[in-house]
């Protein structure tokens, strides 16, 4: 499944796709190995490399980016599975040159240690505040528990999310 | 991984024809069971049929009765009003798995079709799984079981069914809608599963090909008292270590209807009828909860990792029993 994997190695036809995939609003034609996941595509064929690898099997959040609104695994899901689907990663949230208000808040509250998990991170705590669960500091621990920190920058990541919030600006951008 | 075709079905009758026509040929929903096995090396089909766009996303009441599409996604059942007003520990148990990026890929009808999460069969270089390799032996029984299954499970294989929204709908009588190349058929989703102590290999009665096409979901009668309760080494983001799901009908003091589903600890989601018999005609109260929780784990088979789970899924139950009726502990 991996793009190195596919790159490189004749693939017969048939297992291949000519997929259309639309990210952070840039459409893009790529001709991949059916293997190729939505992470792979992101970092191996559009340089994307904002989203992360860190268990590519559904289990740290990492590679969390949003599909037609909705936060999901780019490492669980086909590239071929996106087509017409619109995609939208860590490099997408920000809006005329200025982070996305939840983007500030991490750095503003020291959200992160080493940052592996950190575009993730932010693409769930969009995600959350856009389905009305950070009410409460157990509801945001809660409904982000799908990613994972090993530096353990939790506090911080959870004081952000409160921060932008009580601001009322989590959605004003994306 | 093996290479693999990709095919988007838009019918139902196509996706059916395709995996029927080719034994290697498997559909992918959500993915998050299928992509993760096929990674692991576990499973290598030879053609995926992507059925995420058929039309089968959504639900429709029906009468007392909810019908819920295949593929309407676990976070989108969640969110059902329906669901949220007359099956809250359908609700409560959606909620209490996976994560939230999971449950809006994880489908409904990839849900009770998800595979054991036993480290054993999820490692091809494991030469001993029954259910991977038939007759070859149960590593887990020789090895570190804790996620592993107490009832219906024995030497063959311990493999669990770790689906928190099955729990639930055992206990609810839900029925499974399946489409198959020759028609359609229906099935109770209790009588759907197969014992890994019988047959470690076969895991339910779905024929190659055949897909799940909605689960239809009898409501609770108006003013049921029920609940979902999980039991984790974590508090959120992990698989149960015992769950029990009731829902009670209580007049006059007296339990009227039980209905018990018990996760975590069979090799099928597990329906615990005699514990219901028990409680139907007796007033609620902790003696009855705790003869009933008896009842229920009374067949099982366990190892010494595995034993706590006999008490555990007692207490459990008793818990919940408690906590939906109102009897103070
Ligand atoms: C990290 C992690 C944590 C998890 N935690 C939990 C948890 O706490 N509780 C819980 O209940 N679950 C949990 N799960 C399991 C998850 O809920 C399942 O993987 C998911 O529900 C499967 O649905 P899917 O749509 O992704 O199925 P897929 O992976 O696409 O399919 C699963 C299987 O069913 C077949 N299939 C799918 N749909 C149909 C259909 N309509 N008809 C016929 N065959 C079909 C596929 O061919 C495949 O074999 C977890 C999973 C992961 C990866
Ligand atoms: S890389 Fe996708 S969940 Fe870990
Ligand atoms: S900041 Fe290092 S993993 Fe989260």
């Amino acid at each position: 499944m991996r793009a190195d994997i596919s790159r490189g190695t004749t693939v017969p036809e048939v297992f291949e796709t000519v997929t259309e995939l639309t990210v952070n609003g840039r459409p893009s034609v790529l001709s991949l190995d059916t293997r190729v996941t939505l992470l792979d595509a992101l970092r191996d064929h559009l340089g994307l490399v904002g989203t992360k690898k860190g268990c590519d099997q559904g289990a740290c959040g990492a590679c969390t980016v949003h599909v037609n609104g909705k936060r999901v695994l780019s490492c669980l899901t086909l590239a071929a599975q996106c087509e017409g689907r619109a995609v939208t990663t860590i490099e997408g949230v920000a809006r005329a040159g200025a982070p996305h208000p939840v983007q500030e808040a991490f750095v503003a509250r020291d959200g992160f240690q080493c940052g592996f998990c950190t575009p993730g991170q932010i693409m769930s705590a969009i995600a959350l505040i856009d389905e009305e669960r950070a009410g409460t500091d157990d509801e945001i621990r809660e409904f982000m528990s799908g990613n994972l920190c090993r530096c353990g920058a939790y506090p911080n990541m959870v004081a952000a999310i409160r921060e932008v919030v009580s601001e009322g600006n989590g959605n004003a951008v994306i | 991984m093996r290479s693999f075709e990709y095919v988007r079905a838009t019918e139902v009758s196509d996706a059916v024809r395709l995996v029927s026509a080719r034994p290697d040929a498997a559909y992918l929903a959500g993915g998050t069971t299928q992509l993760d096995l096929m990674k692991d090396g576990v499973l290598g089909p030879g053609m995926l049929v992507d059925i995420t766009r058929l039309p089968l996303a959504g639900t429709e009441r029906r009468g007392e009765a909810l019908h819920v599409g295949a593929l309407t996604t676990m976070e989108e059942l969640a969110a059902d009003p329906t669901v949220a007003e007359r099956l809250p520990l359908v609700r409560e148990a959606l909620l209490k798995g996976a994560s939230t990026q999971l449950r809006n890929m994880a489908t409904i009808g990839g849900n009770l079709l998800q595979r054991t999460r036993c480290r054993y069969f999820r490692d091809p270089d494991v030469p001993k799984c029954n259910k991977r390799l038939p007759g070859s032996g149960c590593a887990a029984v020789e090895g570190v079981p804790r996620m592993h299954a107490v009832l219906g499970a024995n030497e063959r294989c311990i493999a669990l069914h770790a689906s928190d929204l099955a729990v639930p709908l055992v206990a609810l009588d839900a029925v499974v809608h399946i489409q198959g190349p020759t028609g359609e058929r229906r099935i109770l989703l209790r009588d759907f599963y197969l014992l890994a102590s019988e047959s470690p290999d076969v895991e339910n009665h779905l024929v190659h090909g055949e897909l799940i096409t909605g689960v239809e979901i009898p409501l609770l009668p108006a003013g049921a008292l029920s609940g979902y309760l999980k039991v984790r080494d974590r508090m959120s983001y992990e698989f149960a270590l015992t769950s029990a799901a009731v829902a009670l009908v209580i007049s006059d003091g007296i339990i009227h209807e039980a209905r018990i589903g018990l996760g975590g600890v069979g090799s099928r989601p597990w329906r615990a009828l005699d514990a219901e018999r028990e409680l139907v005609g007796s007033p609620p109260g902790t003696e009855a909860f705790r003869r009933a929780a008896r009842v229920a784990v009374q067949d099982a088979w366990t190892l010494p990792g595995t034993a706590f789970k006999v008490e555990l899924a007692q207490r459990c139950l008793v818990r919940e029993l408690r906590t939906v009726s109102g009897v103070a502990a």
